[in-house]
């Protein structure tokens, strides 16, 4: 006799479990080890996988190696926003993209089926990097350099959208990445 | 000691037959009354960033849609829920160890400083220099106030977490219970565990923001920020996953007379809880910079998912409770009758079943699958996140709040509960609008729609993004289920406080309502197949196909991105 909210009997402890929940609990228990586990195989057998490598960095020495390396493989203007370059670097090379209120600099050229060594950091506040349509996702902080390799494979026109809040103008925060074939 | 009970009055309640600390009764009330009010003002921020949010609609320009946000996200999530959580945690401790509240004095703090911290960082949203969202990422700074609001509304809330634990003490030495704690007041106390470190991480974070922005020290990193911020944010949200599941067991032996099925089993997971839960800060950290493979995959998985395995057995236990007590009152046919016979217009049973059902398949099924590290990448900051936690803490916690609200009213106001056919539709228009709202926004989230966002049309920029109509349908359905749910709230917010008001009073003659202990009979044979709870066990087993297929489809779609090394 009682409730949950009533004292419980003295021999609580040592009362048998029913078999519904006997078997709910090997089921469930199974299936959480599955998942522990599967999280860690596909690192091996996944090809979507953080890379961890990070690093401390300064957001004025951000900045600068941002603005060298477009300097460097510049290759146009871009066409909806004459003020952007457009930067082409070669396959392979590490590439850098800066977040500050309120735009991701500068727009990117890649090519499908290359990989590149993408660096992604902020100058002032925390930014979200949000890469459409595919949708990674990944939040990037001034004074730390993140860098993922990334291999396009699907041609096309790709935005960059802001999606951590970094004041009043975040919902204008806009980038471009162009994959060509 | 006996001398001090003494002075101490009660009286005895004549719906529920427990005898009722007349202080702790007021703190209750207080605390309890304070917690509807902001849910009302939380609520209204609510349908201005919904109404925003809405595309065709696209109600508020983007300094007040973020403050509107920032005011939603504090109100709704910290105010409304923390005040709540007081009010339950001082009944338990009192009326059901049959106990006097320890230090009432220090409990009125409780309530004093938990106000004033509201009202300071409300007027510092207000004034409109502090639109940095709930969680205030550094560098971006908020008026100081705004975090001095929040460290005495912590500082209230710790203390209520002590007069919880003095309470208990005092219960114990003065013997006013036998045998160990009722499970309620164990799940209660589980939950204060989990508060008292949870809010300690807080001042840890919070307090170096608030010397920052008074410029007393240069600058606060922003990445440990938000690893030791989350430490507080997302425990908290732990602290009212403990506080619903107890109100769950209660309701269910509430209503139905039921006890835990296995006292020992529920205890284990609450006990799993305390080892494991606050490990899922890392959730908000999978796509960080930085971070290793394996801290993030410990600490995700909640040291190998045995948090997920112990919600996962709550969500069996409590129908399960329920289902066997209707068996043995007679409903022992086939799979379902003890669920078809359930009493689905009161308004109490109603909450507590779709707080269930909303928690588990939606905020649950979502959350598991959002915080395996990989999948993270494709839902970090996109608005399937608020989709997800709509599901737990509004769907969850605070459906659950309002059917103990339902039951709590008439004993602690000595009120009838107004407008019945209202309460009777109240849940369904709260729990469903949010249900729509919340699977709606998870699927434009997989699409890529982000969070904190005032507008996804990104109208006039050159590098403009378009979303396609499919997420702006989205978009529309998630926040007409929200404008129903705010409906739902508002007719709750009616009932209640039109019933403290204006309800008949109860009579001193009222029969008890709470319903006889099932197994009062002795133990008959119930069930199916030698399981006591068939049915719940079918539906626990939808749950995890469920689970099972979500996941896959998420790692296939995964699968087909760019690969990521
Ligand atoms: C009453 C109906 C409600 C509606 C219509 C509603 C609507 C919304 C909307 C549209 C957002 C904005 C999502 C975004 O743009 O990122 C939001 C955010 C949020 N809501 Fe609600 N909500 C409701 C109830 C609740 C409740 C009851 C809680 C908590 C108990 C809650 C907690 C939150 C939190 C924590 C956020 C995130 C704020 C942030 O990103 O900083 N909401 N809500
Ligand atoms: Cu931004």
């Amino acid at each position: 006799m009682g409730y949950s909210f009533t004292a419980p009997d003295k021999n609580w402890a040592r009362e048998p479990i029913e078999r519904t929940e006997i078997l709910w609990i090997i089921i469930a228990g199974s299936w959480c080890l599955f998942m522990f586990v599967w999280m860690i195989a596909w690192h091996w057998i996944g090809n979507q996988n953080m890379n961890t490598e990070a690093y401390k960095t300064f957001t004025d020495v951000y900045a600068k190696k941002t603005e060298e390396f477009t300097k460097q493989y510049t290759v146009r203007q871009d066409a909806s926003d004459p003020s952007l370059p457009v930067v082409a670097p070669p396959p392979g090379s590490d590439v850098y993209i800066a977040g500050s209120i309120f735009q991701w600099r500068p727009v990117l050229e890649l090519q499908k089926g290359k990989s590149y060594r993408l660096h992604i950091s902020s100058l002032d506040y925390v930014h979200g990097f949000s890469l459409q349509p595919e949708n990674i996702n990944f939040q990037a902080y001034p004074g730390y350099e993140q860098v993922i390799t990334v291999t396009p494979n699907k041609a096309g026109t790709y935005g960059i959208v802001c999606n951590d809040y970094c004041g009043l103008g975040h919902h204008t925060m806009l980038g471009r990445i162009y994959v060509k074939e | 000691m006996a001398i001090t009970t003494a002075q101490s009055p009660f009286r005895t309640d004549p719906l529920t037959g427990l005898r009722i600390d007349l202080t702790a009764q007021a703190l209750v009330k207080t605390n309890a009354v304070l917690a509807v009010v902001f849910l009302l003002v939380g609520g209204l921020a609510g349908l201005l960033v919904a109404l925003t949010r809405w595309p065709a609609v696209h109600l508020l320009p983007a300094d007040l849609f973020y403050m509107a946000l920032t005011a939603h996200g504090l109100v709704a999530l910290v105010v409304w829920i923390v005040f709540f959580e007081m009010a339950v945690i001082y009944f338990c401790a009192t009326s059901l160890l049959n106990c006097r509240l320890a230090a009432p004095k220090w409990a009125w703090a409780q309530v004093v400083l938990m106000t004033v911290g509201t009202a300071i960082t409300t007027v510092a949203v207000l004034q409109g220099e502090s639109s940095v969202m709930f969680s205030a990422y550094v560098p971006l700074a908020a008026a100081p106030h705004f975090y001095l609001g929040i460290i005495l509304f912590a500082v209230g809330a710790l203390i209520g977490c002590f007069v919880f634990w003095g309470t208990l003490v005092i219960a114990k030495e003065e013997k006013t219970y036998e045998g160990s704690l009722p499970l309620t007041v164990y799940g209660c106390m589980i939950a204060v565990v989990i508060a008292v470190f949870t809010l300690a991480t807080g001042a840890v974070i919070l307090i170096p923001a608030f010397l920052w922005s008074l410029g007393l020290i240069k600058s606060v990193d922003p990445m440990m920020y938000r690893v030791v911020f989350w430490g507080f944010g997302h425990s908290s949200q732990q602290i009212n996953v403990t506080a619903h599941i107890t109100i769950w067991y209660t309701v269910a032996g509430l209503a139905f007379g039921a006890k835990p099925m296995s006292e020992k089993v529920s205890r284990t997971a609450f006990l799993l809880y305390i080892c494991f839960l606050q490990l899922g800060s890392t959730h908000h950290l999978l796509s960080d910079p930085g971070l290793s493979a394996s801290w993030k995959i410990v600490n995700t998985s909640y040291m190998m998912y045995l948090a997920v395995l112990a919600s996962l057995i709550h969500g069996l236990t409590v129908p399960g409770s329920i289902e066997v007590a209707q068996r043995r009152n007679g409903l022992d046919n086939g799979l379902f009758e003890w669920l078809r016979k359930c009493p689905w217009g009161n308004p109490v049973f109603s909450s507590t079943i779709l707080s269930i059902i909303i928690f588990g398949f939606i905020g649950g099924i979502s959350g598991v699958v959002m915080s395996v590290e990989q999948i993270n990448m494709i839902i970090h900051n996109t608005i399937y996140v608020p989709g997800h936690f709509h599901g737990t803490v509004a769907g969850g916690t605070t459906l659950a709040f309002m059917g103990l609200t339902y039951y709590l009213v008439p004993v602690l106001f000595q009120r009838q509960l107004i407008l019945k056919p209202l309460a009777a539709i109240q849940p369904w228009l709260f729990g469903g609008g949010m249900a729509v709202f919340a699977v709606a926004l998870m699927g434009a989230g997989t699409l890529g729609v982000p969070r904190r966002h005032q507008d996804m049309t990104f109208a006039g920029q050159a590098l403009a993004y378009d979303y396609g109509g499919m997420n702006q349908l989205l978009m529309a359905i998630g926040e007409i289920g929200g404008v129903i749910s705010v409906v739902g709230g508002a007719a709750f917010i009616l009932i209640i406080v039109g019933s403290i008001l204006m309800g008949e009073p109860v009579p001193a003659n009222a029969k008890c309502i709470v319903a006889p202990p099932a197994d009062a009979g002795g133990h008959k044979k119930i069930g199916m197949g030698g399981f006591e709870a068939p049915g719940t066990f079918v539906l626990a087993l939808t749950l995890f196909v469920c689970l099972v297929l979500y996941y896959f489809v998420n790692f296939k779609y995964l699968a087909t991105l760019w690969p990521l090394t």
